[in-house]
């Protein structure tokens, strides 16, 4: 099969970058859209062109690094996959197919396809934790979780960090990423004692880093691989609502000078 | 060399309590004067610099991915193996300590394995703690499954997702240091050079993938956390950015490499379907508590599997080995399917994969039940075959998996080279010839948690370490100068194939020659061939764009280089041990059965390669196995 691959190219979060065009034959069904791309960039090598980048690690799903913007889509017009899960047969043969980075405020653009994303590990870093150091732990059955809660914190942990979520979002909002792994722990007694803490001071972290505001579009959960569902965005608002209820205002320390 | 694993006297089971009694300590106090490096995030890395940053330490963690969150030890499905006996079926840290050992072939230090097995307890409830959501009872107590090679359920999991779960608990914990400032992450850099300094590890030199800026770092100590080198296949389950280049270019600066000749083959993998796929997907071990794996009895028989009666099915592995049935361990798994489609039983349009089939369970547990066992691990299937396994059995094929050998280590985890340690898959320690599913991740942990937060306090009191400066030690200028000239080498050779290409010819002939079989002929062969694809690379390889920016096939370039010598040591590796054990199997050495032949009077011990430069042949050196607890027997699995 033979695809015409519209890619963004740009040199670095300075360019202005542009789409050039790339015929690519020889495709067969079963390849993914990664393979299409390494099978694109073998080529460009052998022709003295540079390769187009972009970033990909585990190819089934799971790492969270591949994430294209794909015929106007994060990760594809399939639902509940990555981008290294789109397989060709899915495009009619000819086709043309439009590649893009995520686009977000907190992602810039690093080279063509890679965008940086290390906002959402400091979101994680403000609080997407429990607080217990190696070797302070009860025997593992003495925190009893039921089956359910605990397929619950399971649907929000399968969470894989890959920012669809913010790239479909219209507001660029991260609350669907910040609301699982808040849901998670929230649901688990092991996350309990420092829920508020952990509600307030993630949602400030959003903010700090340029994150946009849920206005309800739902675009995340349609994009999300792991069809993480919006439902945790409200529990994110109740967590922190409840936590800044909760809280005692912060003394704060003025020191000399 | 004479090497020490500097294993404690005494029993067995007081080996690690010895040795752990008589580490010196590091005070609260002086904890913050050390600087440690730790090379890789996934669960041995994540894990050793969260808890070293908790003790007090300064950690400085280097990823070669865009978050340490995406290490591959995320990609681990079915799960984690703990004594725990929950489920009362007769399972102790005896028993899951025989287990590995005989699962490794008897080709495994005992008190490494011994003490693995005490910890896996620990590494259960400190995951618990952290809030990793692992499967549970209707009553809130953690659930449990069978694996490979074992008679007890003592394998925890996450849905088909504990690895993900295992390592974001790990990441999370090292994310709180971050968020604390007593972690610095240098995420996309890859080591290129580790620094040695008065005998002693003391830094590594780095590229950033983003800039291309050659940096270096100083430590008191290093950390290698940096996986397997499953990657030398070109097609494997691993992730495409896994490599050998750290611990290869360590072993380089003196550190012994063990074992590299042993690699596990997982049987179940989705077989492969083109010649331009990057890798292979592995479909987890816990499948075969469930599926049945079965050939046609008749060979070339094309009819769909569900036109085949019952009475025409060969299930192989039940018929060979009744107790385990489908549960024996991998390298056995995958040697039957393996033999099953040499003889011309094999299915699919290739003739190079077997049925593992599930309507047996489905009808007696329906397919709810099934789903919510396996549920992502069947979509997974789906999505890439085409076809849903509730329907039609999968189709699988044995793919390279695991890498058991790696880095000599003593008891406490350090190198040949003091001050470098080394964790994880990386190191050669717990799994002897053929690794146990479900017991990498407890590996993983177990090292980083529990074991380098204790020897690391050993070294670092104990040893003079005076103050370096990366800008006038010449060590780390040399260094520098090293990987700088290993940069310029590869953007100067201006050829017309690309890094893959080498890459996936590498791959083909090491799966043929030095992957579930070997022979001599085949590996010497191999060898010749790998060192003319080798003059061919450095003629040849094509890299464009300059090494000041994001340049990835400057990285891959740099990767299959150094697979190129690799490839080398692993079939001096396979030639010399003239035996069968575990993944390693000559066809030499086997049994009327076609089972592997040890050889334990001439083979019972671990080969430790010693480079001694470029082109100068490299140095075998042997540590013997001494087994008191266990009696060394064939392993049947009948």
């Amino acid at each position: 099969m033979n695809y015409t691959l519209r890619v963004w190219r740009q040199k670095n979060s300075l360019d202005k970058g542009r789409f050039v065009d790339y015929e690519v034959g020889g495709v067969a069904p079963e390849m993914s859209i990664l393979d299409t791309l390494d099978l694109l960039n073998e080529r460009l090598l052998q022709k003295g062109e540079e390769p187009v980048a972009f970033e990909s690690d585990c190819r089934e799903g799971i790492c969270g690094a591949c994430g294209l913007f794909v015929n106007g889509y994060p990760h594809g017009p399939q639902k509940g996959t990555t981008t290294c899960e789109v397989r060709m047969r899915l495009f009619a043969d000819g086709a043309t197919i439009v590649i893009e980075p995520f686009r977000a405020k907190a992602f810039p653009v690093v080279k063509d396809l890679v965008v940086d994303r290390s906002s959402l590990d400091r979101v994680i870093a403000a609080g997407g934790f429990v607080s217990v150091n190696t070797g302070n732990a009860q025997d593992a059955n003495s925190i009893l979780v039921g089956k359910d809660r605990a397929a619950k914190a399971m649907d929000a942990a399968a969470c894989i960090g890959c920012g669809a979520c913010v790239a479909a979002c219209p507001n660029a909002a991260a609350m669907l990423f910040a609301g699982a792994k808040v849901t998670q722990l929230a649901l688990l007694a092991q996350g309990n004692p420092e829920r508020e803490r952990r509600a307030l001071a993630m949602r400030e972290r959003l903010d700090l880093e340029g994150f946009g505001n849920c206005s309800n579009e739902y675009e995340c959960e349609a994009a999300c691989p792991k069809k993480i569902s919006v439902s945790h965005i409200a529990r994110l608002n109740w967590e922190y609502l409840r936590a800044a209820a909760l809280s005692e205002p912060e003394k704060v320390e003025v020191g000399p000078g | 060399m004479r090497l020490d694993a500097k294993i404690p006297g005494g029993p067995l089971e007081g080996k690690w309590d010895a040795r752990k009694a008589e580490l010196k300590l590091v005070g609260p106090n002086n904890k913050r004067k050390f600087d440690i490096i730790v090379v890789g995030t996934g669960l041995a890395g994540a894990s050793a610099a969260a808890s070293l940053a908790e003790l007090g330490y300064n950690v400085k963690v280097f990823c070669i991915q865009d978050s340490p969150r995406r290490a591959h030890s995320i990609a681990a499905q079915g799960g984690i193996n703990a004594a725990k006996n929950y489920p009362n079926d007769g399972d102790s840290v005896y028993r899951l300590f025989y287990d590995t050992i005989k699962g490794g072939d008897f080709r495994s230090r005992e008190a490494n394995v011994y003490r693995l097995a005490q910890l896996s307890r620990l590494i259960i409830d400190q995951c618990a703690a952290q809030g990793v959501p692992f499967a549970r009872e209707y009553g809130g107590t953690l659930a449990n499954r069978s694996f490979g090679g074992v008679l007890v359920s003592r394998t925890f999991y996450a849905r088909g997702q504990t690895g993900q779960q295992l390592l974001l608990g790990a990441y999370q914990a090292l994310m709180r240091q971050v968020g604390l400032g007593r972690a610095a992450l240098y995420p996309r850099r890859e080591m290129l050079d580790l620094v040695v300094e008065g005998g002693k590890a003391r830094g590594i030199v780095a590229r950033d993938l983003v800039t291309g800026k050659i940096e270096s770092h100083a430590a008191h100590a290093v950390l290698l956390a940096t996986g397997g080198y499953g990657n030398v296949f070109y097609l494997s389950t691993n992730g495409v950015a896994g490599n050998v280049t750290a611990t290869f270019r360590a072993y380089k600066r003196g550190a012994l490499f063990a074992n590299p000749c042993y690699t596990q083959i997982h049987p179940t993998c989705i077989p492969v379907s083109g010649e331009h796929q990057a890798k292979l997907t592995l479909m987890s071990e816990s499948l075969r508590n469930d599926g049945r794996v079965w050939v046609p009895k008749k060979p070339g028989d094309k009819r769909i599997p569900l036109d085949i009666p019952e009475s025409e099915r060969d299930y192989y592995l039940e018929r060979r080995y009744p107790t385990y049935g489908n549960l024996v361990p991998r390298d056995v798994a995958s040697r039957a399917a393996k033999a099953a489609c040499d003889q011309g039983f094999g299915v699919g349009p290739t003739g190079h994969s077997v049925y593992l089939d599930f309507s047996d369970a489905a009808r007696r547990d329906g397919p709810h039940a099934l789903v919510e066992k396996y549920g992502n691990i069947f979509e997974m299937y789906e999505n890439i075959t085409g076809e849903s396994p509730l329907q039609t059995p999968m189709r699988i094929y044995p793919a390279v998996h695991y890498t058991m050998g790696g880095l000599w280590v003593d008891y406490d985890l350090m190198t040949t080279i003091p001050g470098l340690f080394c964790l994880g898959e990386a190191n050669f320690s717990d799994h002897g010839a053929n690794r146990l599913g479900a017991s990498a991740l407890m590996q993983g942990l177990a090292d980083g948690y529990f074991i380098i937060p204790y020897t690391i306090g050993g070294y670092l009191s104990g040893t003079e370490l005076p103050k370096v400066n990366t800008a006038d030690s010449v060590s780390f200028r040399l260094a520098e100068e090293n990987a700088r000239d290993g940069v310029a080498k590869l953007l100067g050779v201006k050829g017309r194939r690309s890094p893959h290409d080498f890459h996936r010819r590498l791959g083909r002939l090491l799966w043929e020659n030095c992957g579930m079989s070997r022979n001599e002929t085949g590996l010497l062969g191999a060898r010749e061939k790998i060192r003319g694809l080798r003059e061919e690379f450095w003629q040849d390889v094509a890299i464009v764009g300059p090494g000041e920016d994001v340049n990835q096939a400057l990285e891959r370039a740099g990767r299959v280089a150094d697979y190129l010598e690799f490839a080398s040591l692993m079939i001096t590796d396979a030639l010399e041990r003239r035996e069968s054990c575990g993944g390693h199997f000559r066809e030499e050495y086997q049994t009327p059965e076609g089972e592997a032949r040890r050889d334990d009077a001439n083979f019972a011990h671990v080969a430790a390669w010693e480079y001694k430069g470029e082109g100068a042949p490299v140095v075998l050196n042997k540590e013997p196995l001494e087994f008191s607890a266990v009696h060394l027997a064939q392993r049947s699995y009948k």
